[in-house]
């Protein structure tokens, strides 16, 4: 396939420019490493009441890592907790899926660039670390998550 | 890199600016290449160009047949059949050992032990000569361009015994500074185990001056060679090193196999590693005599076609001409060097003096991992990530690095095609 299909416009102007790349203090917090190539962020998620009000991430990673967890953060600012649920295990689908994805009634919207990684098996865990990691920060796990046996 | 005297490469009479003006005569890159049966493909629609020979090199015809006419023809167990099939097995098997013997210049046959690897060589030392001879307090030094594999174990021996792990650092060039190094010689060190060729850096290591001042304080000293014999020329005795470990996979042989070499009188004092048959005279439940050296330390049925095809890859690396090898690679390496320098986005890391084989380099704006990925796309294989050195990523403050590393058939067009495919990932990054 292209490699124009990996790396599409939106995914390389998130990892140029990423969203929401800061902390935030008193938040719920979590850590992601992924050992095969350094790969390491942090999560943060405020929620309030059930929904996530603020959501927010720093670390270093590859372009694939970075514009997840920047595309990551657009999209579950304002869902609940249990959508936010639902848009990972939606987008753990598009990434990892030998079929395409069927219509969920979840519109996972610009994640949808994501779609190409499924093609670079090797690729999926820089697309779901920050998945993985905002999981962890929602069910308030602290432990460092690895990409080692969450994949 | 020193290359030691260039003067067993020229024919006789001829001069070294009559040859580097004429082809070179030793070394047929070509021939060299068609040896290798998988560089004949074609990755991603190009021609596969094969840059991660420090992580395994691929491997020579004449290794693979080697190791498919000992399943065809001669399999069996070695050491203990009186029939045909077993004595040829063994006969081939024991000839691997005196190919290894003669490789690195050791005095006897009973200082090379198989084991799966390097990193099992390794923690054979850490376990019995460790185990018998580091106390609580003591300390063990080591460098911080050790591969984990020369880092793990003899952490690991530290916790069970309460000694220090102690580590020489390196300097921005990626090589460790003699005087620091002597200066952590203490009363308390007990061993000095370190990279002979860093596999993330590419520095060659000032063995000779290592070890001889280690020996000044009576510290045995193990050299970690997985990338050193099919780099450099290998002397154990002229180095004069208490131990040595090299792997098959690193220098053109099969994976599972490789070899420790120890200075008998340190194999003789050491007990066992691992119990079982092989490594024992007789046994008795009330007592077990242990085998002679080396079959002292390999306990079960060894990897035998794992070393007949590491005797098949010497032969093939002697074939080669070491020092001829040695040459066309440092000509390769020098070639790279110098096309990354001239990429402004390109920061080398390891530029030690004494260089060999491996090209360790992060370009601005472009993750490793992005890279290796593109790379990969235009059939270019190299490794992206922490080479399993993480403590000297770390010292060079990088989480990941990408590595072109070097063998006997890459050539300069193999660079071209990396600076092309670097140029073209920078192209899509900025």
């Amino acid at each position: 396939m292209d490699l124009r299909e990996l790396y599409q416009d939106l995914i390389l102007d998130h990892s140029r420019k990423p969203r929401n790349f800061r902390t935030l203090p008193s938040a719920r917090c979590a850590e992601g490493y992924n050992p095969l190539c350094g790969d390491r962020i942090k999560v943060f998620v405020n929620i309030e009441g059930n929904m996530v009000k603020d959501v927010c991430f720093q670390g270093a990673g590859c372009a694939i890592c970075t514009a997840s967890a920047s595309l990551m953060t657009d999209a579950i600012r304002d869902k609940t907790e249990e959508q936010a649920h639902e848009i990972f295990e939606s987008f753990h689908r598009l990434v990892t899926s030998e079929e395409p994805p069927k219509a969920e009634g979840i519109d996972l919207g610009k994640l949808s660039v994501f779609a190409g990684v499924r093609e670079y098996p090797i690729r999926i865990k820089c697309a779901t670390l920050a998945w993985h990691t905002l999981r962890a920060a929602l069910d308030k796990e602290t432990e460092a998550i690895t990409t080692e046996s969450t994949d | 890199m020193s290359t030691g005297s260039p003067d067993s490469l020229l024919p006789d009479g001829e001069t070294l600016e009559e040859l580097s003006n004429s082809p070179r005569a030793t070394f047929d890159v070509e021939k060299i290449r068609a040896e290798f049966p998988v560089l004949d493909q074609r990755v991603n629609g190009h021609p596969l160009i094969y840059l991660d020979n420090a992580a395994t090199t691929q491997k020579p015809r004449s290794v693979i047949e080697a190791i498919g006419s000992y399943y065809s023809n001669n399999n069996a167990n070695v050491h203990r059949g009186v029939h045909e099939l077993s004595q040829r097995a063994t006969v081939d098997f024991e000839q691997s050992r005196e190919k290894v013997r003669n490789l690195i210049g050791a005095s006897s046959i009973e200082e090379i032990i198989f084991v799966r690897g390097a990193t099992e060589g390794i923690n054979l030392v850490a376990q019995t000569f460790g185990r018998t001879r580091v106390r609580a307090g003591d300390e063990i030094l080591i460098t911080t361009m050790e591969h984990h594999s020369n880092i793990v174990p003899w952490q690991m021996l530290c916790e069970q015994v309460g000694a220090k792990l102690k580590v020489v650092p390196i300097n921005d060039r990626g090589e460790i500074s003699l005087d620091e190094y002597e200066s952590l010689l203490g009363e308390k060190t007990r061993l000095v185990a370190a990279a002979h060729l860093s596999n993330a850096l590419g520095t060659i290591n000032p063995v000779h001056e290592m070890v001889r001042l280690a020996h000044e304080k009576d510290i045995p000293v193990l050299l970690d060679s997985a990338q050193g014999t099919s780099h450099l020329e290998v002397d154990v005795k002229d180095i004069d090193c208490d131990f040595l470990v090299l792997s098959g996979h690193k220098m053109y042989g099969p994976t599972g196999i490789g070899a420790l070499y120890g200075k008998k009188e340190h194999l003789s004092a050491m007990p066992p590693y691992q119990g079982g048959g092989d490594m024992i005279l007789s046994v008795t439940f009330e007592k077990t005599t242990y085998n002679e050296l080396p079959h002292k330390f390999e306990a079960g049925t060894p990897n035998i076609a794992g070393a007949i095809g590491l005797g098949a890859a010497i032969d093939f690396l002697e074939s080669c001409g070491v020092k001829a090898l040695m040459e066309h690679e440092h000509e390769v390496l020098v070639y790279g060097e110098e096309a990354l320098r001239n990429l402004p986005e390109v920061r080398l890391i390891g530029e030690a003096k004494e260089k060999s084989s491996v090209l360790s380099f992060v370009v601005a704006g472009v993750h490793p991992h992005d890279l290796g990925t593109i790379l990969d796309h235009q059939g270019i294989a190299i490794r992206t990530g922490h080479h399993c050195a993480q403590p000297t990523m770390e010292r060079f403050q990088v989480p990941a690095t990408a590595r072109a590393s070097i063998a006997c058939f890459n050539t300069k067009q193999d660079i071209d095609a990396l600076i092309r495919g670097i140029k073209s990932a920078i192209e899509v990054f900025t």
